[in-house]
């Protein structure tokens, strides 16, 4: 009996010591081992009046405290897509950013959009793609444990999705997932809402514009300043008669595509009418084959409307090569060889252009340029005798033609700029006081100006 | 005969700039204007057949009319042909890894082919070498351009100098004696570098950036009306 | 005078400048000599605060190295890259590289097998380094890794999982790490790493940037940037100090491995000037004569080519930008000449 007691208490003693560790153990294995509560009332809806591709994803917050939660995860399934399909997609997705990346920092160095893309492209090729994890569940992000609400973007407008959160606790352990949402299609609304600033704002410039012409038709004189280089476009044709030397026209190296291209094109429309009066020679190398069929075009109408259309020759407007070097390699020996006495460099250039301004002036030729490329604009000002500056050369067109509608426009351009200073003006005098004052109000001002209006 | 160079063109113009628009704004016709911007790159497709006719044409011409340089037109024409043969042949393309037994099914750019070869080793040292004439060019400029001639000249000039010596050795040692962490810090040459490219070159480009957009707006608004026809023709 | 400079043919002119850039780039390559960089403050604090990482926690730093950049930039940005691994190499920081642009692997890679595998082979995979590869998602990945890293990175660039890797261990969030090194030339980048991780997390961040973007980023440091390069300029003062800080390391390496007490080899090594006239004084009679050259070259050998890219440039940038000036100058000259005798300029 004795040793029973003995036994008895021994094994009292452990089963109690055990238990006291038991309870030692047991609020830290409750924290490290037991999983936070789950999230509810988990909610997702498509984002109305966007462009599509985002959900709105609302829950209720876990039963777990804030401060015992490192935050929740969202987890997306994409139902009309297998898993093999969404890893060609992820593929494809990095190559293409990869290759956009590449591309913008190529082009701030002044490479042609067209090289610097070919550029990416050769240099991505090369690189392994980035492994897609084709698990049935994506994980969209994670936010932190004092938010309820997320904003999935990117998804495929015309993909079916559902979604779940599930809460993390402090030592990294998931809770249970919520049950699934239904299922969701991030649509596009009829009308993008975001846009609506901008279209706000387009619809004030094009009234401004309208009614200037409509101002400008029923008589109204609209004085335009003298635009220096656009005068000078006489004197540049007609110091090449006097030398007897031929006219060089290049009209930037980007397709008709570009706005710039168009612009040249006008330009050389009514450069080719005053060379055609003065029976001066035009030469047009372009860099793109349909900038060379659009300046015959324009030359051709030039020279018939002067009455000379014996004069035109369409060999003279030739194309050269689409590459940027290659283009101003060639140009720059010609005009070593054949020193035009006048060059025009009307249009889109990169780091060419002050190649050709610098070649141009060694052969003595008097040169007028005209880009909307800021990049380039210093070199063609250091180095020519006329510069276009930005939208001096958009409105070369109505200058030269010096019609009342083209004028008009250029009026309701300046409307423009008014709206754009008192933009200006409002942002940047909200601001500072925001950060004189630190005012909330003020802040939320700033963001609604930068994130909806200037962000649309 | 109008119609054909004139009214249609303008209907196309108008029709296009429209759409591409409203896809900018109506989520339903964003596609379409995907769609009406791909027969820009078709018709290009195409304008390169007209653009590599034109430079046969033009320099067989040269090379038969003996013009002085006729050999340069030679050389023109011979690496012309050359890689338009080894491009479309895909001569050295190594067979596709996925379809290995399918002819020309190698990729024409990959390395190790011919192709790859022209670009590797004589286009891009070429392009290295007219990009890197710029230095020399940038170099005569200054030389002959950048006069004092008036007080915005000077400005430009002083400007000129504290960006090209405050990225250098030599800014620094000009202004080193001033002690960085003084109130006058800010007039070392490094830091009033940074300084002029951070505020004044930032505002200026901003409101070139400004008139452009503007011009490019009221420009386009022209053309898509028909009120600028002269890219078309001489203006009427 | 005045005449000769009114008449002068440009190619005198392209002549000068082919000699100022290929000339310093000659004799750089040649004799690896490159002009002294003084270290501007940003510079200094950048290499400051990674030196110091982890002396706070008394144990090996957790570095966390993102390259953000791509061949396009690798110009002006792979000098930093090598020269931090560099420097992080030699302090023996654990280097934990990721990448937030898809082309970043191969400039991880470069990193690797140009500095580590080459100049520090005793360091081991998984133990001393770790490559975790590129992540597609820019800031939101940075947000992610802020909370839970392994939810966003579950393997190493080779697929080894992370619980395999020893470095891992205890490593779940930004918050685990020491200090971030980040190297960027656009976005996502600089501004994003001070955004989502330093201000969030409050860790020491530092970084190397391309010189277009160096301006939008002063107004962070030094508060949230601990130190920044900007610019190839940048980039050639952080390898002068590396290059001198590495030198002197391995100086005071091997004097103490040859018996010479720790007090003395610090300020020896602080000279290496000295060290050849050291090396015949009775203080290193003890030395073999192998240790004596060994210690000789440390002190006055070439530095490697790979951390002299960035000086080097600044050889060709510094007499380019004075030629520069001289013919502003010079043209100014003859214009007041011009102006002062009645002619046109």
């Amino acid at each position: 009996m004795r040793t029973s007691t003995i036994q008895t208490t021994l094994l009292a003693t452990a089963l109690c010591a055990s238990a006291g560790v038991q309870v030692v153990l047991g609020s830290s294995t409750t924290s490290w081992l037991a999983p936070p509560e789950s999230p509810t009332n988990l909610v997702a809806n498509d984002l109305p009046w966007d462009g599509g591709g985002t959900v709105q994803i609302d829950w209720t917050a876990s039963a777990t405290p804030e401060d015992q939660l490192k935050g929740y995860e969202i987890l997306a399934h994409e139902l009309s897509v297998t898993p093999r399909e969404e890893t060609i997609e992820t593929d494809e997705q990095a190559d293409q950013a990869a290759a956009e990346q590449t591309e913008s920092v190529l082009e701030g160095e002044g490479i042609a959009p067209e090289d610097a893309r070919r550029q990416a492209e050769l240099s991505t090729g090369s690189f392994a793609p980035a492994p897609a994890d084709p698990s049935e569940w994506t994980s969209l992000g994670i936010v932190p444990a004092t938010q309820t609400d997320y904003q999935a973007t990117g998804l495929d407008k015309a993909g079916v999705y559902v979604f779940k959160i599930r809460a993390i606790g402090l030592e990294g352990e998931f809770s249970a997932p919520t049950a699934a949402s239904g299922e969701i299609r991030p649509v596009a609304a009829f009308f993008n809402g975001r846009k609506l600033p901008l279209l706000v704002t387009l619809m004030l410039i094009a009234s401004a514009v309208f009614a200037f012409i409509v101002l400008a038709r029923r008589g109204m004189p609209m004085r335009i300043r003298k635009i220096a280089g656009l005068a000078a476009v006489d004197e540049a044709v007609g110091r090449a008669t006097e030398m007897g030397r031929s006219i060089l026209y290049i009209n930037g190296i980007q397709d008709m595509d570009d706005l710039q291209t168009v612009a040249g094109v006008t330009v050389l429309g009514h450069v080719a009418k005053t060379a055609a009066e003065y029976d001066a020679k035009i030469e047009v190398p372009t860099a793109r084959s349909l900038v060379m069929t659009a300046a015959r075009e324009s030359v051709q109408s030039s020279y018939f409307s002067a009455g000379r259309p014996d004069a035109y020759n369409p060999d003279l407007i030739y194309y050269v090569t689409d590459e940027q070097f290659g283009f101003v390699a060639y140009v720059s020996g010609m005009m070593t060889r054949e020193k035009p006495a006048a060059c025009f460099y009307m249009g889109s250039f990169f780091a060419e252009s002050l190649i050709l301004a610098e070649t141009g002036n060694s052969v003595g030729a008097i040169q007028i340029a005209g880009t909307a490329n800021p990049s380039q604009l210093p070199f063609f000002v250091a180095a020519c005798d006329y510069t276009l500056i930005g939208e001096e050369f958009f409105a070369a067109s109505a200058y030269l033609s010096g019609q009342p509608d083209q004028l008009g426009s250029l009026k309701g351009q300046d409307v423009g700029k008014i709206l754009v200073g008192i933009v200006i003006i409002i942002g940047v005098t909200l601001a500072t006081l925001q950060a004189i004052t630190g005012s909330d109000s003020l802040e939320a001002a700033v963001n609604y100006l930068v994130n909806v209006i200037l962000g649309s | 005969m109008q119609i054909l160079t004139r009214s249609i063109p303008l209907f196309i113009t108008t029709v296009a700039g429209i759409v591409m628009i409203l896809s900018a704004f109506f989520p339903y016709t964003s596609d379409w204007g995907k769609f009406a911007g791909q027969f820009f790159n078709i018709l290009a497709a195409f304008a390169f057949v007209l653009g590599g006719g034109n430079l046969l044409k033009l320099h067989l011409k040269k090379i038969s009319d003996q013009r002085p340089g006729w050999a340069y037109s030679g050389v023109v024409l011979v690496c012309f042909i050359v890689t338009l043969f080894v491009g479309l042949m895909k001569i050295g393309a190594y067979p596709n890894p996925t379809y290995p037994s399918v002819h020309f099914g190698g990729e024409t750019q990959g390395s190790g082919s011919m192709f790859w070869w022209f670009y590797e080793y004589a286009f891009k040292p070429l392009t290295s070498t007219m990009f890197a004439m710029l230095a020399f060019y940038v170099a005569s400029a200054a030389f002959r351009a950048f006069r004092a001639k008036n007080f915005e000249a000077i400005l430009l000039l002083g400007t000129a100098f504290i960006v090209l010596l405050g990225r250098t050795f030599a800014g620094v040692l000009a202004t080193g004696w001033i002690p960085p962490d003084s109130a006058f810090s800010g007039l070392r040459l490094e830091n009033l570098s940074v300084y002029v490219m951070q505020v004044f070159n930032t505002a200026g480009t901003r409101a070139i950036m400004i008139g452009i957009a503007l011009g490019i707006a009221s420009t386009s608004m022209k053309i898509l009306l028909g009120i600028d026809r002269s890219f078309l023709g001489s203006g009427d | 005078m005045i005449k000769l400079l009114e008449n002068l043919d440009r190619r005198w002119i392209f002549l000068a400048m082919a000699l100022c850039v290929s000339v310093p780039i000659l004799v750089i390559g040649l004799t690896g000599v490159t002009f002294p960089e003084t270290p501007t403050p940003l510079a200094e604090a950048f290499f400051a605060e990674v030196d110091r990482a982890g002396e706070a926690k008394g144990r090996r730093a957790n570095v966390l190295i993102a390259l953000d950049y791509d061949p396009a930039s690798a110009g002006e940005l792979s000098p930093m890259s090598a020269s931090l691994v560099n420097q992080c190499s030699q302090r023996g920081h654990r280097m934990y590289f990721i990448s937030l642009w898809p082309v970043g692997p191969q400039m991880i890679d470069d990193s690797i097998e140009k500095v580590i595998k080459r100049y520090y082979p005793h360091l081991v995979y998984g133990e001393d380094y770790v490559n975790l590869g590129f992540k597609a998602g820019n800031e939101q990945v940075i947000k992610v890794m802020g909370i839970d890293l392994t939810t966003e990175f579950r393997t190493d660039v080779e697929g080894t999982t992370l619980s395999k890797i020893p470095m891992m261990e205890g490593i779940t969030s930004l918050e685990d790490f020491d200090l971030i090194a980040e190297i960027s030339a656009g976005y996502p980048g600089s501004k994003e790493w001070v955004l989502y991780a330093a201000t969030q997390y409050d860790i020491p961040l530092v970084s190397g940037m391309t010189g277009v973007q160096a301006p939008q980023n002063y107004p962070y440091y030094p508060t949230q940037l601990k130190g920044l390069l900007g610019a190839i300029k940048g980039a050639a003062e952080y390898e002068f100090i590396v290059n001198e800080y590495i030198r002197r390391s391995r100086l005071e390496e091997l004097l103490v491995a040859s018996g010479l007490d720790p007090a003395v080899a610090g300020p020896l090594a602080d000279e290496p000037a000295q060290i050849p006239a050291w090396t015949t004084s009775a203080a290193a009679a003890s030395m073999t004569p192998e240790a004596k050259a060994d210690l000789i070259d440390a002190a006055t050998g070439a530095t490697p080519g790979e951390f002299l890219e960035g000086q080097r440039r600044m050889g060709p940038q510094l007499f380019a930008h004075l030629l520069m000036v001289l013919l502003i100058i010079l043209g100014n000259v003859i214009f007041f000449a011009q102006r002062r005798r009645g002619g046109s300029a």
